[in-house]
């Protein structure tokens, strides 16, 4: 194959409305859509004609983020149960979506125990349910559209979005007209189970896998499914080079964590982007030699458009960081008011959740007796001493969220040292299964190292490659912790926030160096952090207990721990107490 | 419709036909007619083949030796997506050889060997229908997340009790794993009143339910499978070291192996069938490999030489307890019945060195990544370096 474009270049337009068309033709073989946009009318229109190319008669289901296990299941359906006399099963979402459309929206919010329900039924093709006395086993074969509003830091759980075949950002590409109408769909439904893939083909998508950085074995099989129903798209039985660079377009280029190398810089070289600069110099210095040397990236990259291309770029900067940050862990714990554990016999009107399996179980061994002798059953005698609610036991999770100074003032040594003690009050998180989130501030920037997570290993290696230096941009910092702080709240949990800081700031809310507005800027960034009425502890590092860093813990009304006083242990200690503290005034 | 899958994962699945009607089953059927060979798997559908997995040896290893000696206790499986740990422990399911269970028990004691535990075979003992047996698949039962209590320990027959009043005791996931393999996919998002249900019966080989009136002990001993994706959390300390063996697995970067993968994934999406035919012969073969080394397994003497060195890597590791030591050597006594060696050597625990105790390290969270490098250097202080393959 070689690497000029035998097809006509894709515009901007056509990418999304071929992937509708893909979709419409092969929900299942292309593995769904992962679709980035807010809510609005042009998401809306997009989905409406998503609708006119698919079948009339086949099913739409919705799901909402906050979805409960049982709904998507299914499990036992209380009226009918109860008027029956006998356990009547109710279907769940997913094998509702059978045949049909599955639709979750705000999939960033997916609580990640939801999204392995759903792709456990993407994966065998049935819903399969040990739930309230029943099993359940149903057909669940379903195109799944996974919408995200595209915020940034959001991406809904790796799980889902790595099973979607096609990956859609309405921002970067509008959708404007759709290519095929629904006949043409029809037909290449049909014409599908016949069109054939060479070997070359299934070879090109691995090594464009490679080339761009996409780990996932996948995505070049949802590519290579993509690549057959475009061509039926085109009524041809044979996959051609220009299905390739689309299947690359739709199914690859947003998944990518890097460039080739002759389109790393397009910016620079938008007009010429099929002149490749020096092949032979860039190409030795790729690292394994069982790339073949023709392969289709490039030329689907230099049949986008060039300014295209740049924000496809400028999304994978975005999808990038997600990727090393913990995707939907935000939302993760968002339904933690407490898990179910178990049931007790109470008053359902208390406002607490009738647990209806577990009451049925504690009327049904006196139905007989209820019944009388000879009387017939006329549904199920429920008293109200069977009544069973559900226990729920709360648990408020913390995030501990570090800020730590990595500035020239914090000497290199006792960056160490916070270091340090960072790593030990990390192996108390691990102890206690809390998460943690890591804020570095240096130069002009504070930024979010590790946004909040569990994985602590993560946590040790990004602490670890910390590097010192640079001004102490310490109000940029406070706000930066403020705003995850925030979001923690949002989710439902309780932030702690820990400074390890000298307090000397030098660079301003604006960027600017100067110590007196640096500070002033810090002191005002910190009484609005006070006002989360949140517990904080600032660790002072410098190398004697300093002014800067116990005014800066009175504006934010946090507790003030000198370092070089405190021995690792005893800082450890005391960050616990004081959690410990945070946790019973909570809990009364 | 396109006959293609969209899955890395699991079973070859036509498109979305939409006529099937919804199967309905009431949960605790009696055991005689658990599903036929394929334990899990849904009729009409193809498994991916055993012999057909690409690559991932130390995984394929893993799962054999556990079918060859289950007592080595369970295997964890962690790491990225799409490398076919789903696949492999399904398709270990149509692999195993079928196995001799007491016709007419809940929980499929063993002929000749029933479950002290076992209400029923108890009840037999006496007359010889304990001698009456069948022969079915070894069960591979899937704990799907979002399973309840009541499903997994088992609980009051609802249907019974309704309909007739009847006390009866419906078994749950755990009684149908007896003797097989329970298979939890994502183990670190097990809700963890599950998780500590499941460690204690993994313990004591027994189900004890206290619940609504019923007082029942059943058997349930069984092989615990683990994987999961550790960016979605870490698994809970306790947890790791109840799984005899551990290993991590991660996506193939050479662009051979990709293609190998990617090719018959594909080849087999679009005829199962066919596909199936194709290996069926390798996975025969690998059949009576276990089989035959089964019947080696009890004959097998561990040498001075294998346990000196299993106490030294142990040692040198600084693993906690005894239970590290124990697994070590099954694992090489089941290495080396699948090798069909004579005697247990020390190349044996070499080989189940890092599977072993690469997750008994003592606790240090924050370095256990490295855990896997930390078990391969103690094994070469203690065994010297690598020889070269033959």
């Amino acid at each position: 194959m070689s690497a000029e474009p035998a097809a006509p270049a894709p515009t901007v337009g056509d990418l999304a409305g071929l992937a509708a068309s893909v979709l419409a033709v092969a929900p299942r073989a292309v593995g769904g859509l992962w679709l980035r946009a807010g809510a609005g009318p042009a998401r809306d229109r997009w989905l409406a004609d998503l609708n006119r190319l698919m079948p009339p008669e086949i099913a739409w289901k919705r799901v909402p983020a906050g979805v409960s296990e049982g709904r998507l299941l299914g499990g036992l359906d209380l009226s009918a149960t109860l008027a029956s006399g006998r356990p009547v099963s109710e279907t769940g979402l997913l094998a509702a979506a059978h045949g049909g459309v599955l639709l979750v929206t705000m999939a960033e919010r997916l609580d990640p125990a939801a999204a392995a329900l759903i792709t456990r039924a993407m994966d065998t093709g049935e819903a399969r349910s040990e739930r309230d006395g029943l099993a359940l086993l149903h057909p669940a074969e379903f195109g799944l559209i996974a919408c995200d509003e595209g915020e940034p830091g959001e991406a809904p759980p790796l799980a889902l979005t790595d099973r979607l075949g096609l990956c859609l950002d309405l921002a970067v590409l509008p959708a404007s007209g759709h290519p095929h109408d629904a006949e043409a769909v029809r037909a290449a439904r049909a014409l599908l189970p016949r069109v054939q893939a060479d070997a070359r083909h299934l070879t090109d998508f691995c090594a464009a896998a490679l080339q761009l950085g996409i780990a996932s074995l996948r995505t070049p099989l949802q590519a290579l499914a993509i690549a057959r129903v475009l061509a039926a798209l085109e009524a041809r039985i044979r996959v051609e080079s220009g299905d390739i660079l689309n299947a690359i377009a739709l199914a690859m280029l947003p998944r990518a964590t890097r460039l080739p190398e002759s389109a790393e810089e397009p910016a620079e070289a938008p007009a010429a982007p099929e002149e490749p600069p020096a092949p032979d110099e860039s190409r030795s210095r790729r690292e394994p030699d069982d790339i073949p040397e023709d392969i289709p990236v490039e030329a689907a990259l230099a049949s986008l458009p060039p300014k295209l291309l740049e924000s496809l770029i400028a999304k994978m900067g975005d999808l990038r960081t997600r990727r090393t940050g913990s995707a939907g862990q935000a939302a993760k714990n968002a339904r933690e008011r407490g898990r179910v554990f178990g049931s007790k016999s109470g008053d359902p009107r208390t406002g607490a959740r009738l647990s209806v399996i577990d009451t049925l179980r504690a009327a049904a061994p006196w139905q007989k007796l209820r019944h009388g002798p000879g009387e017939p059953a006329q549904g199920i005698a429920v008293r109200r001493e069977d009544f069973r609610i559900v226990r729920r036991k709360a648990r408020s999770r913390t995030t501990t969220i570090f800020v730590v100074d990595a500035s020239g003032s914090s000497a290199l040594q006792r960056l160490q040292e916070a270091k340090g003690a960072v790593q030990l009050l990390l192996a108390e998180c691990y102890v206690r299964r809390d998460e943690v989130a890591l804020i570095a501030f240096r130069g002009r920037k504070a930024d979010v190292v590790l946004p909040p997570t569990r994985a602590l290993t993560r946590a040790s290696r990004a602490l670890a490659a910390m590097v010192g230096g640079g001004g102490t941009p310490l109000a940029t910092a406070i706000d930066n912790a403020r705003l995850t702080a925030e979001s923690v709240l949002r989710a439902g949990q309780t932030p702690f926030l820990v400074f390890m800081t000298d307090g000397r700031a030098n660079i301003a809310r604006d960027g600017s160096p100067g110590r007196v507005q640096a500070m002033e800027d810090a002191m005002a960034s910190g009484r609005r952090l006070a006002e989360l009425r949140q517990p904080i502890i600032v660790i002072d590092t410098s190398a004697r207990p300093a002014e800067q860093a116990a005014s800066l813990a009175r504006a934010m009304q946090a507790r003030y721990l000198p370092l070089p006083q405190a021995d690792p242990q005893r800082l450890v200690s005391a960050v616990s107490a004081l959690q410990g503290q945070e946790r019973e005034r909570r809990a009364s | 419709m396109s006959p293609e899958s969209l899955a890395i994962q699991g079973y070859a699945h036509p498109e979305p036909a939409g006529d099937s009607a919804p199967r309905y089953q009431p949960a605790g059927r009696p055991r005689p007619q658990r599903p036929e060979p394929q334990a899990e798997a849904p009729r009409g559908r193809a498994l991916y083949p055993f012999s057909a997995l690409v690559g991932q040896e130390a995984m394929k290893t893993a799962l054999l030796l556990t079918t060859v000696d289950p007592t080595i206790g369970g295997v964890l499986i962690f790491g990225d997506r799409g490398t076919g740990k789903s696949t492999a422990i399904r398709a270990l399911a149509a692999l195993l050889p079928p196995m001799r269970a007491v016709a007419g028990c809940p929980y499929a004691c063993e002929p000749g060997r029933p479950a002290d535990s076992c209400e029923h075979c108890r009840g037999l003992r006496q007359g010889k229908s304990l001698d009456a047996s069948i022969e079915i698949p070894v069960p591979v039962v899937d704990l799907p997340l979002g399973a309840t209590e009541d499903r997994v320990v088992g609980a009051l027959d609802l249907e019974k009790a309704l309909a007739r009043g009847e006390k009866a005791f419906q078994p749950g996931l755990l009684a149908k794993a007896h003797r097989g393999y329970l298979y939890i996919d994502e183990v670190n998002l097990l809700e963890d009143h599950l998780v500590d249900v499941l460690l204690d019966v993994a313990a004591s080989g027994e189900n004890v339910v206290e619940r609504e009136g019923l007082s029942i002990r059943h058997p349930a001993r069984f092989v615990l499978i683990g994987s999961g994706n550790p960016e979605e959390g870490e698994l809970r300390p306790q947890l790791l070291d109840r799984f005899g063996l551990s290993l991590d697995v991660v996506t193939p970067t050479d662009l051979e192996t990709r293609i190998e993968v990617i090719r018959r994934r594909d080849a087999f999406d679009r005829d199962p069938h066919g596909f199936c035919a194709q290996w069926k012969a390798k996975d025969v073969a690998l059949r009576r490999k276990i089989s035959a080394a089964r019947r080696r397994l009890p004959m097998l003497a561990v040498s001075e030489e294998a346990l000196r060195k299993a106490t030294e890597l142990c040692l040198a590791l600084g693993t906690d307890g005894l239970r590290g030591e124990l697994t070590l050597i099954r694992a090489a006594r089941a290495m080396a019945a699948w090798q069909g060696a004579t005697s247990v050597d020390g190349e044996h625990v070499r080989a189940v060195g890092v599977m072993a105790l690469q997750h008994r390290l003592r606790r240090n969270p924050l370095d256990e990544a490295r855990a896997a490098v930390r078990v391969e250097r103690a094994i070469e202080e203690v065994f010297g370096p690598e020889k070269a393959a033959p």
